[in-house]
């Protein structure tokens, strides 16, 4: 027994050294979202130039749909953008665009040019709506259910495999679900 | 006296701040809670700068929406609560003693104890280790006496 003692130290630091480990996977820039299962910010945008339509949070209500954060200062939106045009051409859920504290008209300008994912947008020039759905950067979307409750955040550039894997199966799920009112 | 005052200006580096002029409130009170708040609240971009002393747009817009919080007349309580509200526990550099912050408060002085059972434990050791070996019994002595 007295000699198991010293054995103390070595299992602590095995368990320690799994368990730093394990860290070292995570990313951390992950922070968990408040919103999650909870009803998305109330907001009511202007629209960005050239578009009549505006994207107030009353638009995410009656249907499962997408809030991505976007801005044509964003490097990593050039990168996500061909796979939301994808997205947007399967027609499962509508995505609403956030473009987050762009100078006038940039926004306008960088989607005439790339192509236009968004059935609808929002022009959050100050920043205060992204801050409101705890934005950190861009891009970041927002998974939000029929009843307008936030069900998940991704951060960073969506790729075809978290569209395929993750997003695509958690909006079809949620579609098929009864609501829950 | 002006001179050994230019001269101590001009040798002590000043801190390059990230608040900027045009941030700041009028009211040098609400200034100060502002920039007491702003040490407290973590950049999300940055991560391991405060918002006071981070130049990312994010922490200024956080910036402004604390001063803007702070005119409208919510309490320095309320105005970290807002952001507790959007960010969650993450923002706050000084987390608050909750149930899933508690591992985090006492583990130090788990371990603190832990180390401090442990050093008696040894040092009672040694102690015994030390003390002189008991006399030797009758049977000992002659069974000695018979080894010579």
């Amino acid at each position: 027994m007295k000699r198991l003692v010293f054995l103390i130290p070595v299992l602590a630091f095995a368990v320690m050294a799994i368990w730093f480990a394990q860290g070292l996977d995570r990313d951390p820039r992950y922070i968990p979202s408040m919103l999650i299962n909870q009803p998305a910010p109330e907001f009511s945008l202007q629209p960005i130039d050239g578009r009549d339509e505006a994207f107030a949070s009353r638009d995410l209500k009656g249907e499962v749909s997408m809030v991505n954060i976007f801005g044509s200062w964003c490097a990593s939106c050039e990168i996500e953008h061909p796979v939301l045009m994808s997205i947007a051409g399967e027609g499962v859920a509508p995505i609403y665009g956030l473009d987050w504290k762009d100078r006038p008209g940039a926004g306008a300008q960088w989607l005439m040019a790339r192509g236009d994912p968004y059935a609808k947008i929002g022009d959050d020039a100050e920043g205060r709506v992204a801050i409101d759905f705890g934005v950190t950067g861009a891009p970041e979307t927002f998974v939000v259910d029929k009843e307008g409750r936030v069900r998940h955040k991704h951060v960073g550039p969506i790729s075809e495999d978290d569209w395929r894997n993750v997003l695509k199966p958690m909006i079809e799920d949620l579609k098929s679900a009864p609501p829950s009112y | 006296m002006r001179r050994l005052l230019i001269s101590v200006l001009s040798t002590v580096s000043w801190a390059a701040l990230a608040v900027q002029p045009d941030e700041r409130l009028a009211d040098p009170a609400l200034e100060a809670r502002a920039r007491e708040i702003s040490r407290e609240i973590r950049c999300v971009v940055c991560q391991s700068e405060n918002i006071d002393d981070s130049n990312a747009p994010l922490a200024r817009d956080l910036r402004l929406l604390v001063r803007e919080r702070l005119a409208d007349g919510d309490s320095n309580e309320a105005v970290i609560d807002y952001l507790v509200a959007r960010y969650g526990d993450y923002v706050l550099l000084k987390p608050r003693l909750k149930m899933n912050t508690i591992m985090l408060w006492v583990a130090p002085l788990f371990v603190a104890a832990a180390a401090a059972a442990g050093a008696l434990l040894a040092l009672r050791g040694a102690k015994n280790r030390n003390l002189p070996a008991p006399a030797l019994t009758e049977e000992e002595r002659d069974a000695l006496k018979r080894l010579d």
